[in-house]
């Protein structure tokens, strides 16, 4: 059994057909990477398996479980935490706090208990707290730990992102564009990162990415989406070789930037 | 410059940053608990009730700031859950409930009845939020009028003494116990309101004021924690208006109108949003604007023999504030005073820009 089975999905947002009849599969311990051009979909499905969006026709399943019959604030429960394409990190609050918003799953105290701060409590907030340190030092966040997200440079604001998604420890991390936006040694750490989360942390992840240089670096198996439709599954090479993805691709030019990001 | 070493996790935990910032707390608690020695040796407890009054005001605005600053939910309607809280305080009191019980019951149904009006509209966002408590508020005279026999209708209703195991606590004969009264549950207020911010309970509210779908994504439920935040604004708002009944000694269905809504949500606005203190900040600035403007009004009448007699110039001076603040200020007194502080902690490396917000990246534009 898979980690993560999508089966036949469809996705309409009025006419248009955002994913159309896909299917795929995400192995314990596996890196998979979606790619395609713009608009291809690649979101949607994570916001499919993230429940924000309820599919026509289809089943998602995780770690045998029926996500469909879920809520959105469900998911993370089960063990699934994201970053999105645009960064949604709480704005008003600092690195740290962002962190601990990321243990919410983990967290077993109630109102009460908290707003009495019992015993209980504070054990718990030190539990999680050493839990956030390690993602700290993970992503060598040292030092911006008490900065407000509000004032952070866009690069890091992606990796607290990123430890936000790591601070839940979850089995499958949905990485939206890891890369995007990234310099050069940023997207170099951002693929040692992602190979220590698999190899190291033992975390699944899924990735949608368009830097094909990080998608070759770190995934097991690569889906390209276009028009919501699979084209094409398999490694990395096969894929970019295959004749109805450089179709797709065709005039974007964007396959043909096979930087090598890791090299 | 202060460089804070912070050694273990607790650091972080405590209720004090450092020592220097527990010192001065404790100063400040030293100095609310002093106050009325110095009305005692003038001899002349008036103004004491006015900091008593402005001490509930600030209960009231910690609710609404729990609401509003740190769930990002407004309210135009808190004056009614304070008349909910002063009404069953009032008739539990009547019904020889002792106060220590009535007290606390009449915050939580308070709560508990705010909740429940509020749950359908909870859904709603921003603007249709506020409209739908707007409509709350601009109701509740009518109700207190349809309730009478509760509230005593238009002809209003006397508030009982408070009586804790045979010490009698009233406004104007005992005004010091009545201050300590109020400062006690305000204390308490702020301590359970700080509990709150360093728990997963309060990183929830501001996950859920800054970023709906990412808090979603973190396994919040929008729904529960909307509710749970407005229970416990609700709730400190019910406190604050059975403290303010026994305060105004008798209540109306004037007393807790629109008006006194809209000051509440002014006065966190100008205080500062997101911020305890702001509550404070906003409910001194509204308990100084009568007092300035009487005494500005004599002084004239008695320097210059002009006589100043605007209706509503108390709310065309609040507005002028809240406008100036909007403009210049948007993160209210305590902002401002963040920022003098930071000044003089980093003295001289303090930039000008240091507080400026970035220009917020795109927002996930087409989830919802
Ligand atoms: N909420 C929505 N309402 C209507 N249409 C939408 C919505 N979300 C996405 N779409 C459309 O669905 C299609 C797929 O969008 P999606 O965001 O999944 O693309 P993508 O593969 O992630 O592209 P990109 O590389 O630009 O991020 C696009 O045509 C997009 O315009
Ligand atoms: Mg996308």
């Amino acid at each position: 059994m898979s980690l993560l089975e999508i089966e036949n999905v469809t996705l309409r947002f009025g006419g248009l057909v955002a994913v159309d009849n896909v299917s795929l599969h995400v192995e314990t311990g596996e890196v998979f990477a979606l790619v395609g051009p713009n608009g291809a979909g690649k979101s949607t499905i994570f916001n499919l398996i993230s429940r924000f969006y309820d599919p026509a026709e289809g089943k998602i399943r995780f770690d045998g479980n029926d996500l469909l019959t879920q809520s959105a604030d469900q998911v993370p429960g089960f063990g699934i935490a994201r970053t999105f394409q645009n960064i949604e990190l709480f704005e008003q609050a600092t690195v740290l706090q962002n962190l601990l918003v990321g243990r919410h799953r983990h967290r077993t105290t109630g109102v009460l208990s908290d707003v009495l701060f019992s015993r209980k409590a504070y054990r718990e907030e030190l539990r999680h707290r050493e839990a956030v340190e390690q993602v700290i030092e993970f992503l060598d966040l040292q030092a911006y730990r008490d900065k407000m997200i509000g004032g952070l440079p866009y690069g890091v604001r992606k990796v607290v992102e990123l430890g936000r998604a790591l601070a839940s420890e979850p089995k499958l991390l949905l990485l939206d564009e890891p890369a995007s936006g990234l310099s050069v040694e940023e997207t170099q750490d951002m693929a040692f990162w992602i190979e220590d989360i698999q190899k190291q942390m033992g975390i699944s992840v899924m990735m949608v990415e368009h830097d094909m240089g990080l998608v070759s670096a770190v995934s097991n198996r690569v889906m390209a989406l276009s028009d919501g439709k699979e084209l094409a599954t398999g490694t990395s090479a096969d894929v970019q070789s295959h004749p109805a993805v450089i179709e797709a691709y065709l005039g974007t030019g964007e396959i043909s930037k096979t930087g090598t990001s890791r090299a | 410059m202060r460089f804070v070493f912070k050694t273990s996790y607790d650091a972080d935990i405590r209720l004090f940053k450092h020592r220097a910032q527990a010192t001065w707390y404790v100063l400040l608690l030293l100095l609310v608990l002093a106050t009325p020695l110095y009305f005692v040796a003038i001899d002349d407890a008036y103004l004491l009730g006015e900091i008593t009054g402005v001490l509930i005001l600030a209960i009231a605005g910690m609710g609404l700031m729990l609401l509003t600053g740190h769930t990002g939910l407004p309210s135009l309607g808190h004056a009614t859950f304070m008349a909910l809280g002063c009404y069953v305080n009032i008739n539990l009191l009547n019904a020889g409930v002792p106060w220590v019980i009535a007290f606390p019951v009449s915050g939580l149904l308070a709560g508990l009845i705010g909740t429940l009006i509020a749950l359908p509209v909870l859904r709603l966002h921003g603007v249709y939020l506020a409209l739908a408590t707007l409509a709350m508020s601009i109701l509740t005279s009518d109700f207190v009028v349809l309730a009478e026999p509760w509230t005593g209708g238009i002809a209003g209703a006397a508030v009982p003494d408070i009586n804790i195991f045979g010490i009698e606590v009233n406004r104007y004969s005992t005004p010091y116990k009545f201050y300590y009264l109020v400062l006690f549950v305000t204390i308490l207020l702020v301590w359970a309101y700080r509990n709150l911010l360093r728990t997963p309970t309060g990183r929830s509210f501001t996950a859920v004021r800054d970023s709906e779908i990412s808090a979603r994504a973190m396994g919040i439920n929008l729904t529960r924690t909307k509710a749970t935040s407005f229970f416990l604004s609700a709730t400190a708002a019910g406190l604050a208006g059975a403290l303010f009944g026994h305060s105004a000694g008798y209540v109306t269905n004037e007393t807790f109108d629109l008006v006194m809504s809209i000051t509440l949500l002014l006065m966190i606005v100008i205080g500062g949003l997101g911020f305890i203190h702001g509550a404070f900040f906003g409910a001194i600035v509204v308990g100084i604007i009568p007092v300035a403007i009487a005494n500005g009004r004599s002084f004239l009448a008695n320097a210059f023999d002009v006589n100043i007699n605007i209706p509503g110039l108390e709310s065309a001076m609040f507005a002028f504030i809240l406008v100036c603040f909007i403009l210049f200020e948007p993160m209210g007194l305590y902002g401002r005073w963040l920022k003098i502080r930071t000044y003089f902690e980093l003295f001289p490396f303090y930039r000008k820009d240091m507080f400026k917000r970035q220009k917020s990246y795109l927002k996930t534009d087409r989830v919802q």
